[in-house]
């Protein structure tokens, strides 16, 4: 027994250095968000920072709006999309998921700048779409063009873990329904569709979260006219008047923001599905 | 009819999503910098990309620090992974929570968290300037949570009783650790290895802001490059790395299709 | 042979009827059905009728077939030929839903995100009846399988036994005509598997319906069936009543499978008189060629132990075991490939010469099957099965 315990404590050991590290740069690097939140710069502590949040409201309502809109889309393209390809057969279903991966593997940034060349004033889609007697229309430099650009980036993350979610279902689970006498719609909306909940939970944070909070996207596609709050942070901090304490305000509340709406999420999970064990 | 149906989304979403990987790729070639209208083959900006000493210089710098930050993960995380598992449920909920901060922050409220304590550092001691030290640093914190993920679940499976078998059987513990249980979570350790190091490859966010402008990793460089809207080496280096990650992927899809068929005809004999 | 028509009464009733006009005995006929996956045939022209209110028994090996029968039946598999038919009418083109019977899954397939209450009223629910008549029906379906007040228990939480009486009540809760029920106690320990048996059986004559009842396990199927059908390899053996399978089996393959035999080479000489192991002994089988190479089949109980004077064969005891009601020895016949299984009340010494002998009756002739025991059924040598 006592070995037992002496062995225990001696593999607690190899936990230390992860702890230390985990500690040093993500625990103190947190604390200093906090802390020059609530500071001047001179080092006093004070509410101003987070009263001056008050003159982004809009740029809150504008990143939120779009990351929605951007998460919405993908919910709505990438369910179908998850859907039908785990309804694929084995190589086939493995070739689609890698398909839908592959894209991923690029920097987001020159994914990006992919779209910046189709949708140019004098890019690729006004060229073709001049060619026919059509435009040219204004794409860049818009919502539209922001929302598309973090739908194009994110929606693998929306797919894939919705994909999971669908293909881990025993498919005796769907053929009981049936048995019991519901059709596809049926099927589809008493068991399907709040099976594969905690994948779509999974993918519209994963898509939201993101989305809400890039800033590159908003610089290329959107041409610097339309700022997020990410831009905003940015600006705060490697900008040519960086201002830590109100970016740092800025970001706990961001923070703050994503916690709150994954909280959201996450009850909204939990409750559909340990609905049975309340008494 | 609904499977038609189907398809015709699938492919239609897959476009989507190829195209402009695709006019990309063939832009490439365009001996031209337009970006719309096609001027004859060449390679001049596969030329004129390899002769880019800073291009070449950040690809450099971004395989040696996806190098070392996926080392350093590996083995911190593996460690942690093994050593959490001593612990009490409630600690190991705490720590799981801890370890997943990196994962589900917002990346910029990460990237300014720790540009944020590097500055403080350096202002009072005079110590980690921004530059190679702070963004090996960074990356090994945002990378090894995804290590301890992935090794995590491979200790779970693990039958518990094969590290006190190997030891019933007069293996010391140190032995026995790497004779028995190290070859069991390998899998999961090279699953974490290769995504800390992926992970690393392609960070922009976070290296943005901790990097400093003496470290300039590759997704920077291309950050500095689009900011300057018609550049074609652009499109050489995403067909490049495009048709790489491409070579890649087969080659290990192909790997594991065909130890799945060993493995199923294995099966079947048995 | 002689007893073998009475044992497919059934299967005969049914190849004299072409599809369309039934024999009104049968709620579900398959008639002709073919499939196969991946190029390999699972089932091949198979013909069943199952009787109305008759508790019947698909048995036999994994991968014999019997699942996917029950599937086409359940209509979760399109055979490539043949026809189902419900009540005489033809239904492959009608989907599960449209079904009137239900199915007790394999490892139960509750719905994991649904309680007790709700997997039971699902059927219900669907049919859209009121929440009062729901409410009735599924207390009335819980006190059925005696888990009264379990409503809303969370059926994750519930033990293997508790969630196979779930799946159980929820597949009757929409009075269906006939209930598949595949392999439903495959997951549970011995004992409650024994009691589940005797609780399924009881259920089923409680309420008269039909139940078809996919097994491999040949105890399971011999203590709970009015009907037993053995398949292997897509091909129905023989069909017939328990005791009829177990005393009369029409094959080696169904012999080997249900309980344990010797089978042994014989020589039917004339009728009621064959030679195996070196003795000539009467049995009580017709109907064989003079001469006539055939299987025979002894089953161990029935194999008994006499002085050496007495005794047609003898043979050198090789094990002991004891099984508590009796001993099974392993004897060694010289010249006979295969040791013979024996069980006596009176052990016998390892090494001791013993005499057996086997009364007439307990002797069963068959016709010579020359395939391995397990598989390679030759489709020609039941002809039964090829209508």
């Amino acid at each position: 027994m006592r070995g037992g315990a002496e062995l225990k404590k001696g593999t607690r050991k190899l936990m230390s250095p992860y702890a230390v590290w985990a500690l040093l740069f993500t625990v103190v690097p947190l604390a200093m968000v906090v802390y020059f939140a609530f500071t001047t710069a001179q080092g006093s502590f004070t509410f101003d920072n987070i009263t001056e949040i008050g003159t982004y409201a809009k740029t809150y309502g504008v990143s939120i709006w779009l990351g929605l809109l951007a998460t919405i889309i993908c919910l709505l393209l990438g369910y179908p999309l998850a859907y039908i390809i785990s309804k694929f057969k084995g190589m086939s279903q493995r070739t689609l998921v890698m398909l839908i991966m592959l894209p991923q593997w690029m920097n987001f940034l020159l994914r990006t700048y992919a779209w910046m060349t189709i949708l140019e004033g004098n890019g690729l889609l006004n060229t073709l779409l001049g060619k026919i007697g059509l435009g040219p229309y204004e794409m860049i430099n818009t919502r539209g063009a922001i929302i598309l650009g973090m739908v194009y980036n994110f929606l693998p993350f929306m797919v894939l873990p919705i994909y999971s979610a669908l293909s881990k279902m025993d498919h005796r689970i769907t053929e009981a329904a049936q048995d019991l006498g519901a059709n596809s719609f049926n099927v589809f909306r008493r068991i399907t569709l709040p099976l594969s909940l905690p994948g779509i939970i999974s993918g519209i944070t994963m898509v939201f979260v993101p989305a809400v909070s890039s800033f590159v996207i908003s610089q290329l596609l959107g041409g610097g006219k339309e700022m997020l709050i990410g831009d905003i942070i940015e600006m705060f901090f490697v900008g040519n008047v960086p201002d830590y304490n109100v970016g740092s305000a800025l970001s706990l509340v961001l923070m703050i923001l994503m916690v709150v709406c994954m909280t959201v999420m996450n009850h909204f999970d939990n409750s559909e599905e340990t609905g049975g064990l309340t008494v | 009819m609904k499977k038609v149906f189907d398809r015709i989304y699938v492919a239609l979403i897959l476009l989507f999503m190829y195209v402009p990987i695709f006019v990309m790729i063939v832009f490439s070639f365009n001996d031209s910098k337009s970006r719309s209208v096609w001027q004859g083959f060449s390679l001049r900006w596969y030329e004129a990309l390899f002769n880019d000493q800073s291009i070449m210089d950040s690809l450099w710098l971004s395989v040696l620090v996806a190098v070392l930050s996926a080392a350093f993960s590996t083995v911190l995380g593996t460690l942690a992974a093994i050593g959490l598992r001593a612990f009490t449920k409630r600690t190991q909920q705490f720590v799981m929570t801890v370890n997943n901060i990196p994962m589900v922050n917002p990346e910029i409220v990460t990237g300014i968290a720790m540009m944020l304590m590097f500055v403080v550092i350096f202002r009072s001691t005079g110590l980690l300037q921004p530059g190679f030290a702070t963004l090996l640093i960074a990356h090994i914190t945002f990378c090894t949570p995804y290590v301890m993920l992935s090794v995590l679940p491979k200790l779970r499976q693990m039958n518990p009783h094969l590290y006190e078998a190997a030891q019933d059987l007069g293996c010391p513990p140190v032995k026995a650790f790497f004779k028995v249980v190290l070859p069991e979570i390998m899998p999961g350790i090279i699953t974490g290895a290769l995504m800390a190091f992926t992970l690393s490859l392609d960070d922009f966010v976070i290296s943005y802001f901790t990097s400093g402008s003496s470290a300039q990793t590759l997704p920077l460089v291309i950050y500095s490059m689009t900011k300057k809207r018609i550049n074609p080496k652009v499109n050489a280096l995403s067909s490049i790395m495009f048709i790489a990650v491409l070579v890649l992927l087969v080659i290990i899809n192909l790997r594991e299709m065909r130890e799945e068929a060993k493995n199923k005809g294995v099966k079947a004999k048995g | 042979m002689s007893d073998a028509t009475n044992n497919t009464l059934l299967q005969e009733g049914a190849s004299e009827n072409t599809a369309g006009t039934v024999n009104s005995e049968a709620i579900i006929s398959l008639r002709n059905i073919s499939i196969s996956f991946d190029g390999e045939n699972v089932l091949q022209n198979l013909n069943l009728d199952i009787a109305n209110g008759s508790f019947v028994t698909l048995l036999g090996p994994s991968g014999c077939g019997k699942t996917t029968t029950l599937r086409i039946i359940g209509g979760f598999v399109d055979p490539d030929n043949g026809d189902v038919l419900f009540n005489g009418q033809r239904i492959n083109d009608l989907p599960p839903h449209k079904r009137q019977l239900n199915t007790v899954f394999q490892r139960y397939a509750l719905f994991p995100h649904m309680n007790v209450y709700d997997n039971i009223a699902f059927g219900m629910k669907i049919q859209k009846k009121s929440a009062a008549e729901i409410r009735e029906k599924v207390t009335e379906m819980l006190r059925l399988v005696s888990l009264e007040g379990f409503e809303k228990r969370n059926v994750n939480t519930l033990s293997g036994g508790q969630q196979q009486r779930v799946a159980i009540a929820r597949a009757l809760a929409n009075d269906p005509k006939v209930l598949l029920l595949d392999e439903p106690l495959g997951a549970l320990d011995l004992k409650l598997r024994k009691d589940m048996q005797v609780e399924l059986k009881q259920i089923q004559s409680k309420l008269g319906i039909t139940f078809v009842y996919v097994t491999h396990d040949q105890e399971e199927a011999l203590s709970m069936s009015d009907v037993i059908v053995v398949m292997n390899h897509g091909v129905i053996q023989q069909i017939g009543s328990p005791t009829d399978i177990y005393n009369e089996p029409e094959n080696g393959f169904v012999a080997d499978f249900i309980g344990e035999s010797n089978i042994v080479d014989g020589i039917m000489h004339a009728d009621r008189d064959v030679s195996f192991c070196g003795a000539r002994m009467e049995c009580v089988d017709t109907g064989f060629a003079p001469d006539e190479q055939v299987d025979v089949v002894v089953r161990p109980e029935d194999v008994v132990v006499v002085p050496l004077d007495q005794a047609s064969f003898s043979g050198t005891v090789l094990s002991t075991t004891f099984k508590g009601v009796h001993y099974e020895m392993i004897v060694e016949i010289p010249d006979q490939d295969e040791d013979w299984l024996i069980q006596s009340t009176v052990a016998q010494p390892v090494g001791e010469v013993v005499g057996m002998t086997v009364a007439p009756e307990n002797i069963h002739i068959m016709k010579k099957y020359t395939g391995d025991y397990a598989s390679d059924i030759d489709f020609e040598e039941f002809p039964e099965a090829a209508e």
